[in-house]
Parts: C-alpha cells; sequence; structure tokens
C-alpha cells in the first residue's frame, strides 16, 4: 500500500506545476488580471476544443498536417538515410557529394521559403519540400557518424570469419550505427513540426497553422491557443513514438537495459 | 566423420613421451619434431604440418617486422610465441590468419580433413557484438557453415562446454571480462577450427581468471585436438601450456625450445622455472 501511495506520489509531482500554472492562469483570466484579448482562459480553451472537435474541423485540419509531416519526413529522411549510408560505405560516394550536402545544409531550410513560394505556389509541394529539406540533414548527418563510429575491431571480427559484406552490413555495421541514427531521428521529428508550422502559417490553405491564422482574422483566441496546445502535443507523441522504437531496438545497450 | 579423423592425426602428432630417434631428431634439427617420422629428408612433406613459414618476410615500409622466418608447426601442436613488443609476433598471427600478406616467402596452411581447414583468431579483446545475445554471438562462428536449428544447437553445445549454457540468452554487456572471453573462445571452437591462433588473448583478465582459463583452454585444447598457436607476454603462461615456445627477437626467431613437460603441469614447478629462465635470458640476452 505505502509503496504503490509512493509511486503516485513520484509520478504525480511532475504534474504538480502544470496544474498550478493552469489554475493560477485561469483564476488570473477569470479576475479580469488578464484581458481576454491577451490570453483565453483554460476553459475558453476547452470550449474551443469541444466545440472544433463537434464541428470535425479540428479533425480533419489535425489529419492533413499530420499527413504532409509525415510524408515529408519520409521523403526526406529516407533520401538522408540513402545518401549517409552511401557516404559512411563508400569513399567515393562521400568524396563526391560530402562536401557539396554540407554546404547546403548550412543554408536554413526556412530561408527558402520565398524561393519554394515562387517555384511551388501554396500547394502540397512547397511544404513538402521544405519539410523534407528540413528532415534530411540531421538523418543525414546522424547516419554518417553512426557509420563512422562503428568499432572497426568487430569489422574485422565479422571478416575474419568470413562474413559476406552483406552479412556485414546487417549483422555488425548497421546495429552499430543504430543508436546514432536514433539521435537523428528525434532531431528530425523536431525539425519537422517546426517546419511545418512555419510553412502552414506563411501559406496554407488547410492544416493546424491555417487554423490557427484563421482565428486570428477572426481575434478567435482560444482557438490559437488551443493550436499552439495541439502543435505541443503532437511534437511529444512523435518523440515518445522515437523513445518505444529506441527501446525496442536497443535492449542490448546498457542505458535500455531495466535493471 | 571428420572430427574423429582429426583425433587421430593429433594422437600422432602429439607426443606425451619422447623417443630416442626422435630426441635425435630434435637435437639435430631444431624446430621439426617429428617423433615419428624416422627418415628425415630435407624437403618435408608439409601436408605433416598444420602450417609452415618458409623465408617468410613482411616489411612496412623500411622497417622488417618479420625478416626470413622458417617455422613448421606439426598438426595438434601447442606451439607458444613469445617476445617483448613490437617484436613482430602479432604479425605472425595476422600473417596466419590471413590478415595481412608477407611481403616474401611463402606460407602454406594445411587444408585439414574435409570440413575443417578453418583457421579461427582469439583476440586479445572478446569483440563480441553487443546487439546479439550469447548464443547468437557463438553462432557467428558458424557464419557460411550452419544456420537455423543446427547452428543453435551447436553454439550452446559449445556454450555448455566453456560453462557459459545457462547464459545463453543474455546481452554481452551483462557478463564479466572472463566470461566475454569464453565465449569468444566459444565462438572460435564453435566451427572445430583446424588451426586456432590466440593472440594475447587471456592479456586483459586478472590473474585468477587467468589460471581459469589456462586450465579451460588446455582442456578443451586436449579433447578437440586442433593446433593452437598462442601469442603471448607471459613466459609463465607460455611454459606452463605450449608443447613448444618460439622466442621471437627482432624479427627473426632466437629460440626454438620445445616443452617435453607431462600435462597436467603445476604452476611453479622447478622444471618450468628452469625453462621459463632460459627463455628469459634469451629474451633479456642473460649469460648461458
Amino acid at each position: 500500500m505505502k509503496s504503490t501511495g509512493q509511486s503516485i506520489l513520484r509520478n504525480g509531482t511532475g504534474w504538480l506545476l502544470p496544474a498550478l500554472i493552469v489554475l493560477t492562469w485561469e483564476i488570473a483570466t477569470r479576475t479580469g488580471l488578464i484581458s481576454p484579448n491577451v490570453m483565453a482562459a483554460p476553459s475558453a480553451v476547452a470550449e474551443a476544443f469541444w466545440r472544433l472537435l463537434l464541428s470535425g474541423e479540428l479533425v480533419r485540419n489535425i489529419g492533413v498536417s499530420t499527413a504532409r509531416a509525415l510524408s515529408g519526413f519520409v521523403i526526406g529522411g529516407s533520401i538522408g538515410l540513402i545518401f549517409g549510408l552511401a557516404n559512411g560505405l563508400s569513399g567515393l560516394s562521400r568524396n563526391l557529394t560530402d562536401t557539396t550536402l554540407q554546404m547546403v545544409r548550412n543554408i536554413p531550410h526556412l530561408a527558402l521559403i520565398p524561393l519554394v513560394i515562387l517555384w511551388f505556389g501554396i500547394d502540397e509541394e512547397a511544404k513538402l519540400f521544405l519539410v523534407a529539406l528540413g528532415v534530411f540533414f540531421p538523418i543525414y548527418v546522424n547516419t554518417l557518424l553512426g557509420i563512422q563510429s562503428v568499432d572497426p575491431q568487430l569489422v574485422e571480427m565479422g571478416r575474419v570469419y568470413g562474413m559476406s559484406r552483406t552479412t556485414l552490413f546487417f549483422r555488425v555495421i548497421l546495429p552499430g550505427a543504430l543508436p546514432a541514427i536514433f539521435v537523428g531521428l528525434r532531431y528530425a521529428l523536431g525539425i519537422m513540426w517546426l517546419t511545418l508550422i512555419v510553412a502552414e502559417t506563411i501559406a496554407a490553405s488547410s492544416g493546424l497553422g491555417y487554423m490557427a491564422m484563421q482565428a486570428r482574422e477572426f481575434l478567435l483566441i482560444d482557438v490559437v491557443v488551443l493550436s499552439i496546445l495541439i502543435y505541443a502535443l503532437l511534437g511529444k507523441l512523435a518523440d515518445s513514438f522515437a523513445r518505444l522504437l529506441e527501446r525496442l531496438t536497443l535492449q542490448w545497450h546498457p542505458a535500455f537495459q531495466t535493471a | 566423420m571428420s572430427v574423429i579423423a582429426l583425433d587421430q592425426k593429433a594422437k600422432v602428432a602429439r607426443p606425451v613421451k619422447e623417443t630416442a630417434e626422435a630426441r635425435a631428431l630434435r637435437e639435430t634439427s631444431p624446430g621439426q619434431w617429428f617423433p615419428y617420422a624416422a627418415p628425415q629428408t630435407q624437403e618435408r612433406d608439409t601436408r605433416e604440418n598444420a602450417f609452415s613459414f618458409r623465408g617468410i618476410s613482411r616489411k612496412f615500409g623500411d622497417k622488417t617486422v618479420l625478416d626470413n622466418i622458417d617455422l613448421d608447426v606439426p598438426a595438434g601442436q601447442f606451439i607458444a610465441v613469445i617476445g617483448k613488443s613490437g617484436c613482430g609476433k602479432s604479425t605472425l598471427l595476422r600473417l596466419l590468419t590471413g590478415l595481412d600478406k608477407p611481403t616474401s616467402g611463402t606460407l602454406t596452411v594445411n587444408k585439414g580433413t574435409e570440413g575443417e581447414n578453418r583457421t579461427r583468431i582469439m583476440f586479445q579483446e572478446p569483440r563480441l557484438l553487443p546487439w546479439a545475445k550469447i548464443a547468437k554471438n557463438v553462432e557467428v562462428g558458424l557464419t557460411g557453415i550452419a544456420k537455423g536449428k543446427e547452428a543453435r544447437e551447436k553454439s550452446l553445445a559449445i556454450l555448455d562446454e566453456v560453462g557459459l549454457a545457462d547464459r545463453a540468452e543474455e546481452w554481452p554487456s551483462v557478463l564479466s571480462g572472463g566470461q566475454r572471453q569464453r565465449v569468444a573462445l566459444a565462438r572460435a571452437l564453435v566451427a572445430h577450427p583446424y588451426i586456432l591462433a590466440l593472440d594475447e588473448p587471456l592479456g586483459a583478465l586478472d590473474a585468477l581468471t587467468r589460471i581459469e582459463m589456462q586450465h579451460l583452454l588446455e582442456s578443451i585444447w586436449q579433447q578437440q585436438a586442433f593446433t593452437a598457436v598462442l601469442v603471448t607476454h607471459d613466459v609463465a603462461e607460455a611454459v606452463a601450456l605450449a608443447d613448444r615456445v618460439i622466442v621471437i627477437d627482432h624479427g627473426r626467431i632466437a629460440l626454438d625450445l620445445d616443452i617435453p613437460l607431462e600435462r597436467p603441469r603445476r604452476h611453479g614447478s622447478p622444471e618450468l622455472a628452469r625453462l621459463e629462465g632460459k627463455i628469459l635470458d634469451t629474451l633479456f640476452g642473460g649469460t648461458d
């Protein structure tokens, strides 16, 4: 009994501060300490959530944004993974492309927004392109780093035991590079949402960012706050998913072993 | 089938007692110990040997690491190679296992009995795949030889022999240094190698674990009858385990000494100490 009580207390303490903040926030808006056109009360945000949920608008916009984010991620991530693997395994490929890629990496991808709008207008391609570009580099850099940091002694061992190149790759090199690839994956997920928010806020006709901008036009501050909260939630969800994947595939790693 | 064949070969090749002819032969041609080969000719049939080096040299740039080495090792022999660091003893092992190629000279490695013509190396570090369970790590030793259920059965059997049958489903990270090295030994042995090259495999272990591993190595060698080549810097270990000790100095064989003592040998016996002293004298240029 005592131990379960303690565990609830331990897990609960993290949520104490957020609860207190929400409570103070609610009281401050109710008493007029904060003007309602500066910040919506939590209850008003919850109300907006319920309203938009019933109208189906919220689900549709979340769906549109998620689809954009994921397809951009898949495109940019797989290209990054392919280049990372190729350049990690082949010196020729690295010599040929790495310098170029490192130069492009130093351009902030969001700086390309004007150009991208000129190229693609405000259609889906523009957002996909930006997300893919943003996601590409963290995956590429970390995959390359992961492969280059695989223990050469293990590779030699694999060769001595007669592993073919394919076997060597799947049994030794890829598992060795996986922890670094996951670091890249989690960075990329963060950049994925960031890019999408900016792209949707600037140029879109649907999606969460569009919803927030529309709400701003009509001074619906509760919807604006709701959009921001949903972004936070989606980001957290993506990160938790990556962590779960990490936990499943890196069981061998001492850092992931439950004592 | 082939295991039995190898056993017979080893029985012949590994003398327990030295005959008078063999002794005479050994003393006239150092490094050659064929107690059964009465009429000895200059051109020896290399198939009797597990491997032979003929005028092997290895240069790295201007530096000569191995200088015109001649060495014959009969099948089933336990040979120890000693030398100061940088004397070329590890290079000798890398040549033997095909990790490196000689600059000049010929290296003949016996094919062995069918299915057993494998040279395996055990490194100073265990070099286990951290992302594979212990049994899977042992199965690496069967790459291209056995798969699936057969590989698993073989690896479990050999794990039992090194005393780790109950750890088959654990990750390498939870094992101690000595246990990891035992897994590495199991991985090297699972395919029944014809030659097992050991590159200071016990160097990183603590003194007690090392003695335990020496006993394990000796008993498995006696059972499986492979040719063992142990590179070490521990003279006591060399004389305790080997049939024959080679001392390498400045890229040449400075001493080729037989250790004709019965097994099991007792650590610290006067006979071992005398041989140990002789080797140390060669290494450090003592008066003899």
